[in-house]
């Protein structure tokens, strides 16, 4: 019994075990094999759309192509914004044999700053082995050449163009032109940023501002074969994907009114004094120049401007980054007085002939308060014309009382003034056409409010609250010069297709013509302002010119300095002293061109702007 | 040659020649094929996965040619011979383990291979043969199916070796290796109520090792249930293959053309993740074709399993077929997103390791226990 204990081998019942077991094994093998297939029929069969499109978005990358921005021209087709190659160095990393000995074969050519190198071998390494990375920018035509004799010995290293937009003219016009710079947080909210991938500047101030939409143009894309490293690879295998390409179209070209030339004679002539000057044609509204000094370089910006060169522009006491013909607001002082004499005239307060004696003051009735004229001892009998030609003071003091404040402001608002022109391009200031009412809405105290009978006098020379930007008087000036006839000024006069060249012109815009009393109204004050250039204040600049000039002078006072310039004893005097303000029109016949100068603290308008006026007139009229 | 092919006779001739010559050879015919086959179809794949690279595709055939030797080599042995020297692979295996062990110890770092000099050799390669084959022996005498003492000494055995990789730290191996000589004792005929205890034991085991794993390794199991969850990381590899099988769809999208693998997006192209290639490029079809010829090796391997005549024979052999069919079906699962993501190669397909001269002399030992055996009640 003891054996039976014992448990001794079955080889045919083991047989048979194994054999239950290896069937029961291949069962199960086959359901795994099942399950698996099952699995594959779900990925590629019923999911099958759903992973194609992930493999497609993998290996296809969109890559931007963008459009060139279009070119800007002077009238003449002078070329005042245009793309030009820009080199800049730029290293593949995986090409290069041996980074640190290339980095410093560079820098002995000095191609590289060798005091950098570590901050180059830095960013070399931050990107992929494959990608160009720029590591300098902005090399000159010489190091351009410098670096193609030793190319052989920096594989990995070449030079790279890429479009940026240059100002052949630098500093002029740069008002007038804007600029472009880097795309900001703010410029972001007002394009769309799909239209801009692939863009790395937009315009800024000006017309590169304004005109932004018609320069950009379309970005293009080019779908591109990409591995997982984001490589771009040319060929997958034998299969040729099917990879969308679309063109970029090039932005518009602007053909500008401004005139080259006399922009160039505007600028020189204003030197390096601070101020203002705008032309404008009367027949049409076209900026024949605009200028506002100093100016500044925009070439800067668009590649960029480190934070220290920003500074110095922008703390400048000079502020050229100011534009002083659309935003400089400053007291007209006489420049209006024909605009009060055309008042006159259209209100029937006064007639051309009427006159007064002028004996140097002015007294309201039952005052003793005297409004000085600018000549001591005055100017004597004066009609309409001779107030006009010397600047009397005393003939618009009474006039302005005759009109009142209220009249004197609706018909300075016929020309302009207290709103904005209607340039094309942007910021421009309203400036501020006071009135008794307007005093009533803006002051909070009632003591305040009261508009006092002292200063409807003295707005009747142009001082007190009311104040204007250059281009306002110019626009007024060419509005005389037209006779009434007002358009609105305007930089840009045409748009031109960058591939077929034909240009589009723009319409002039004609606004609201101006109604006075009689059409020798009109003659009646251009035949002043043409006595102020022929024995009047502005005499002496006139001298010689082969065409009559219709002008007025002005001198504004300077009531503080503005509140973030430096205290500087030496400074201060200075820039205490008057404005100078000259408008003028040309021929007074048939006027082609009107200007008004401005030139700070430049004290008196015959003797600062009158002579720079002149030289602009001469550009325009005598080329 | 056009003759050759029509003329019946001579066809006939070729065919029982070859027969001969693989009987002598100790070899057995339709095995073989299917070996070739598969072989044959992963150089095909492999040369386009490696990214058309020809000397991965002559380093894979050289491999191929040295498993070919060893399957050649072990199919001569006999088999009571290879029996008689189990304790001792299991024994000089166990050994090497140690010494890997104690090397990585002071070499302060995982380590998992010895240099021979000439070549690397991974010793815990070596047991997934070992431990199957002295299980087979410990069972050969042994009244089956087998007592509780007896299965006490099987899990010894294939503890010992299994704790030993594991620490290496080499889960994935150290599971194939318990795999394998858990597969004996299962064919053995292992009663119901083990087998159930023993998965329970399994799942306990698995609820209270998880505070063990290292880190990495429990991101990988986690990984497999959400791999959305970490697309760029750990979620990568699974959420990429399973893009490249999905779009190959029913037919692929060609030989070479797999834009998954030919752009990289797949990761370990030509090793692990080959599956997905041969999934994109050749589609569906292409994997159930490679299913199919992987199906035929294991089904004439356990067929031949059964023919087999003595214990070890029977266990061993149908140890090796299984454990085949394992490694295709934990390779091809990982790949398309059915089980977690583990380093285990597709057999004979995948490129480098050792691995597919370990299979070939598994497959050689298995002919040598087939073609050995004596023929009885003929």
């Amino acid at each position: 019994m003891a054996a039976a204990r014992v448990r001794l081998k079955n080889l045919w019942q083991e047989q048979q075990l194994f054999e239950r077991r290896a069937l029961v094994a291949g069962a199960i093998i086959g359901l795994l094999t099942l399950a698996l297939i099952a699995r594959l029929v779900v990925l590629q069969v019923l999911r099958y759309d759903y992973y194609t499109e992930l493999s497609q978005g993998n290996r296809v990358r969109t890559e931007p192509l963008p459009a060139s921005r279009g070119v800007i021209l002077d009238r003449h087709g002078e070329i005042l914004a245009e793309n030009r190659p820009a080199y800049q160095l730029e290293l593949v990393r995986e090409e290069v044999p041996d980074l640190d000995a290339t980095l410093r074969g560079l820098a002995a050519l000095g191609l590289l700053p060798a005091d950098e190198l570590d901050d180059t071998r830095r960013l070399v390494r931050s990107r992929r082995v494959f990608d160009s990375v720029p590591i300098r920018l902005r090399l000159t035509e010489e190091e351009v050449a410098r670096f193609a004799v030793h190319r052989f010995e920096f594989p990995g290293v070449d030079i790279r163009t890429r479009l940026a937009r240059s100002y052949p003219h630098g500093e002029l016009g740069v008002h007038a032109l804007g600029y472009v710079s880097a795309i900001s947080e703010h410029d972001l909210e007002r394009i769309d940023r799909g239209a801009y991938a692939g863009t790395t500047l937009i315009g800024k101030l000006g017309v590169e501002s304004a005109y932004e939409r018609e320069l950009h143009g379309t970005n293009g894309f080019r779908e591109i074969l990409v591995n997982a490293q984001g490589r771009s690879v040319e060929r997958l295998g034998a299969l040729v994907p099917e990879l969308e390409t679309r063109d970029p179209v090039a932005g518009d070209d602007l053909v500008l009114a401004l005139d080259l030339g006399v922009q160039r004679t505007a600028e020189d002539a204003l030197g390096a004094n601070r101020g203002a000057i705008v032309a404008i044609d009367p027949r049409n509204g076209d900026v024949l120049a605009l200028v506002s000094r100093p100016g500044f370089d925009p070439n800067g910006f668009g590649r960029g401007l480190t934070r220290l060169e920003y500074q110095a522009l922008e703390e400048n006491i000079d502020r050229p980054l100011f534009n002083r013909a659309l935003r400089g607001v400053y007291p007209p002082g006489s420049t209006i007085k024909p605009v009060m004499a055309l008042a006159g005239l259209t209100y029937g307060v006064i007639a051309p002939t009427d006159s007064r004696f002028c004996r140097g003051f002015f007294t309201l009735p039952g005052s003793s308060h005297r409004f000085r004229d600018w000549k001591r001892g005055g100017h004597g009998q004066v009609d309409m014309i001779r107030a006009i030609a010397q600047s009397c003071d005393v003939y618009f003091y009474g006039l302005a009382s005759l009109l009142g404040a209220e009249r004197m402001a609706t018909f300075l608002g016929h020309f302009g003034l207290g709103a904005p022109t209607g340039i094309d391009i942007g910021g421009e200031k309203t400036g501020l056409l006071p009135s008794p009412e307007w005093k009533k809405r803006t002051f909070k105290r009632p003591a305040e409010q009261v508009w006092f009978p002292g200063e409807t006098v003295i707005f009747g020379i142009g001082q007190g609250y009311l104040l204007v930007t250059p281009l306002q008087l110019a626009h007024m000036a060419a509005i005389i010069a037209a006779r009434g006839r007002s358009y609105q000024p305007r930089l840009v006069t045409g748009i031109r297709d960058p591939q077929t060249r034909r240009t589009r012109e723009l319409a002039p815009k004609l606004l609201e013509e101006i109604q006075v009393g009689a059409p020798a109204d009109w003659d009646t004050i251009i035949r002043g302002m043409v006595a102020v250039t022929q024995g009047g204040t502005a005499s002496a600049s006139a001298r010689g010119a082969p065409y009559t000039i219709a002008g007025k002078t002005g001198t504004a006072q300077v009531f503080s300095i503005a509140q973030n310039e430096k205290y500087d004893e030496s400074k201060i005097d200075e820039r205490l002293r008057d404005h100078a303000w000259f408008i003028a029109f040309a021929p007074a016949e048939a006027p082609r061109i009107a200007v008004a100068v401005l030139i700070e603290n430049g004290r008196s308008g015959s003797g600062a702007a009158a002579p720079v006026a002149r030289k602009v007139l001469d550009a325009w009229l005598l080329k | 040659m056009y003759d050759a092919i029509t003329d019946p006779s001579r066809t006939r001739r070729t065919v029982t020649a070859t027969a001969r010559m693989l009987a002598s050879l100790k070899l057995d015919g339709p095995l073989l094929l299917g070996l070739a086959l598969v072989a044959a179809y992963g150089l095909f794949v492999l040369y386009s996965a490696s990214g058309q690279d020809p000397a991965s595709v002559v380093r894979a055939t050289i491999r191929l040619g040295l498993g070919t030797l060893a399957m050649l080599a072990l199919a001569q042995v006999n088999p009571n011979f290879l029996r008689r020297l189990s304790p001792w692979v299991y024994v000089v295996g166990v050994v090497l383990l140690v010494v890997v062990e104690v090397i990585g110890y002071i070499g302060k770092g995982a380590q998992r291979w010895l240099d021979l000099g000439f070549v690397r050799f991974q010793p815990s390669e070596v047991m997934k043969i070992a431990v199957p084959m002295l299980c087979a022996w410990y069972l050969h005498e042994r009244p089956l199916p087998p007592d509780g003492r007896s299965l006490l000494a099987l899990a010894a055995i294939i503890l010992v070796p299994v704790g030993l990789v594991a620490a290496q730290p080499d889960l994935g191996t150290a599971l194939l290796i318990a795999m394998a000589g858990g597969l004996v004792v299962l064919l053995a005929g292992l009663q119901m109520r083990w087998i159930a205890g023993l998965a329970g034991l399994a799942a306990g085991t698995a609820w209270i090792g998880w505070g063990f794993l290292h880190d990495y390794q429990r991101k990988r199991v986690l990984t497999f249930f959400d791999p959305e969850q970490d697309p760029l990381g750990a979620g990568y590899h699974i959420i990429q293959s399973q893009i490249a099988i999905g779009s190959g769809g029913v037919f692929g999208k060609g030989w070479m053309n797999g834009s998954q693998a030919q752009l990289e997006f797949l990761p370990e192209r030509s090793t692990d993740f080959i599956f997905a290639v041969i999934g994109e490029e050749l589609g569906l079809l292409g994997l159930v074709i490679l299913l199919l010829l992987y199906l035929f090796v294991v089904a004439r391997a356990i067929y031949l399993a059964m023919q087999t005549q003595d214990t070890f024979a029977r266990l061993l052999a149908g140890s090796l077929a299984i454990t085949f069919f394992v490694y295709v079906f934990i390779n091809a699962g990982m790949v398309s997103g059915l089980l977690p993501v583990v380093g285990v190669p597709l057999p004979l397909v995948s490129y480098g390791g050792t691995s597919m001269v370990t299979l070939l002399a598994g497959f050689g030992i298995l002919m040598s226990l087939y073609s050995h055996r004596k023929l009885v009640g003929s």
